[in-house]
């Protein structure tokens, strides 16, 4: 296990470092033949060639200026962005209650969000779409944004997995001196739990920007509101072979998370931990 | 402090806790206990949007259990992504967090290199893999024929089209490797010490230390894994679409649903089909109660197992 032992048994050192090499590179080839793809002319990527030559950024400049994905992209972004924001002004007090503060009552309700969290979006679907068609919001997505104000069930659950891990003595502290439970929440615990807080922001921005299924119960039959993720999807059924524009579109999909992601890398990382670890 | 004044700060500690809550209560009604109740009910009626719902007992179910002849596929192939995707997830990630945690070069760099397809956004993960994994022009077959292989027709084919799936589950894996590599990187070195002091071998320290020790971190990986896996939708749904070049979801009745050969066509696809294209609106919630019913039955199962979703679960 240690690196003494590596060295007394140089050939595995070597098998098991070989293995990580390789798998390596096949985790990213698939990556990078997207993007090499996407830089060659149509006709190109139906054949044996590898690299693009010459390489070609025309791809792009088609799907900017021939199709609607500058509004798709703008679509998706605002869809991210509202419903983080909401999300982080009702699930932030949710989890520091369910949290931080002891309470008869709290054991029922954070039971009740773990089953919603669990529970496929797809049993409550019917309900949900009737109630937003009598409210004319439907072919829009709204209905996805607006209900992250009441709650997001894992955005609650993650957070309150940061909070946890705070220990109760600071909020008490607080108290003593004469804080209210707001003033708690918002001087103490906010300030300590920034990366948490940073975490849940990142998976629901992620979840909302690669949401496909959402989507299409609620905007499909509007294409004015459609995201970059649903416009992905129907792209070739409209664009028949042409594979390096699909691809092109592939990697615009792709590149703001990508860049969050190297970002946020911190955060990130330790939130899909905290998700699965503390088990 | 006297006792009747403690009690009065706890009561208002439990109103400010429940001012606190108060969207996320109305929201567990409005979106979860509302419509959970209302799916039940329209299950028992016949309901297009068009007209009111219509009571007509269990008609719904008895079509679905005799007369549906795709909600038995569906089914099946439901059953087939829990019974192969999971597992198979599960071992090939836990497999790399392994290696990662004996190579202990680089970790960090590793780990990122593996994360990096979980990254991706699904949509756009599966468009690349049938592009790639494309019979006639893509690059995997080209690869293959240069072995002197010929390739199989993949996403195009009712035989591979599943163990395609299988496939792009396993590149995407990295959120289940990270959280196995932080469980493997937890297992105190001590147990590994007075095992090996013990005489046992590697083996022997997998299957006496390793794995009893992060079993906690399986069981949640595995009771996830097949809640995701009986709402299998996304990557179905698209690779259909992606490969026949068609609409396949959503579209009219004359659509490809599940291609090839209806092999893709996953139960909740089949809901989706009856309730937003067509508007059958009480089949399709029959069909979400049979759904709540299974996912149900593995949370009761799975539930108490799992610490991190206990409520007294507090540190």
């Amino acid at each position: 296990m240690t690196s003494r032992v590596h060295s007394s048994r140089p050939l595995l050192w070597v098998a098991e470092h070989t293995a990580l090499v390789v798998l390596g590179v096949a985790t990213v080839v698939p990556v990078v033949f997207v993007v090499l793809t996407s830089l060659m002319t149509s006709d190109q990527a139906l054949s044996a060639t590898i690299v693009p030559h010459p390489f070609s950024w025309d791809n792009y400049t088609h799907i900017f200026t021939q199709l609607p994905v500058a509004r798709w992209f703008g679509n998706s972004a605002q869809y991210a962005v509202l419903a983080t924001t909401f999300m982080l002004a009702s699930s932030i007090p949710a989890a520091y209650a369910l949290s931080q503060v002891r309470f008869r009552g709290a054991n029922l309700i954070f039971t009740l969000i773990i089953v919603t969290m669990l529970l496929p979006p797809q049993v409550t679907a019917v309900p949900k779409y009737v109630l937003f068609s009598r409210l004319h919001l439907t072919g829009t997505l709204w209905p996805l944004i607006l209900p992250n104000l009441l709650g997001d069930a894992f955005s609650i659950f993650l957070l309150r997995q940061f909070f946890l891990t705070i220990p109760k003595e600071y909020a008490d502290a607080a108290r003593i001196d004469g804080c209210g439970e707001w003033g708690v929440l918002r001087r103490v615990i906010v300030p300590m739990a920034r990366p948490g807080i940073a975490s849940a922001a990142i998976f629901l921005f992620f979840s909302s920007w690669n949401d496909y299924y959402g989507p299409l119960v609620y905007a499909s039959e509007n294409e004015r509101w459609w995201p970059i993720a649903y416009g992905l999807a129907t792209f070739r059924g409209q664009h028949g072979s042409d594979w390096s524009l699909t691809m092109a579109l592939t990697v615009v999909i792709m590149v703001p998370v990508v860049v969050i992601f190297f970002f946020a890398q911190k955060a990130f990382v330790e939130g899909i931990s905290l998700t699965g670890v503390k088990g | 402090m006297t006792r009747p004044s403690r009690r009065g700060i706890e009561a208002r500690r439990r109103m400010v806790a429940l001012s606190m809550l108060a969207p996320t209560l109305t929201g567990l009604l409005l979106f979860f206990g509302y419509p959970l109740v209302a799916s039940v009910f329209y299950s028992f009626t016949r309901y297009n949007q068009l007209q009111a719902p219509q009571f007509v007992g269990l008609l719904n179910y008895r079509f679905m259990v005799t007369a549906d002849p795709q909600i038995f596929t569906a089914a099946r192939n439901t059953l087939w992504f829990v019974v192969v995707l999971v597992p198979a997830r599960i071992v090939c990630a836990l497999m790399l967090a392994g290696l990662l945690a004996r190579a202990k070069t680089a970790v960090g760099f590793w780990r990122t290199v593996f994360y990096l397809p979980a990254l991706v956004p699904p949509v756009a993960s599966v468009v690349a893999f049938v592009f790639l994994f494309n019979p006639g022009t893509g690059p995997v077959n080209h690869v293959l024929s240069w072995l002197g292989i010929k390739g199989p027709l993949w996403f195009n084919d009712p035989a591979w089209s599943k163990p395609s799936l299988v496939l792009l589950g396993v590149w995407v894996m990295g959120d289940m490797m990270i959280i196995f590599l932080a469980a493997l990187l937890d297992v105190p070195r001590e147990l590994y010490e007075a095992s090996s002091l013990d005489g046992a071998n590697g083996v022997q320290q997998v299957r006496h230390v390793t794995l009893p020790t992060i079993s906690p971190v399986l069981g949640f990986a595995a009771a996830t894994g097949v809640i995701a896996a009986l709402q299998y939708f996304t990557e179905a749904a698209i690779a259909s679409q992606v490969a026949s070049g068609k609409i396949t979801v959503g579209g009219g009745s004359g659509t490809d649903l599940g291609y090839p050969g209806s092999s893709l066509m996953t139960y909740t696809q089949l809901l989706y089909q009856h309730g937003f294209a067509n508007f059958q609106f009480g089949y399709a919630s029959a069909m979400a109660v049979v759904l709540f019913l299974t996912t149900a039955l593995v949370l009761v199962l799975v539930m108490r197992r799992i610490a991190v979703f206990r409520p007294e679960n507090n540190s």
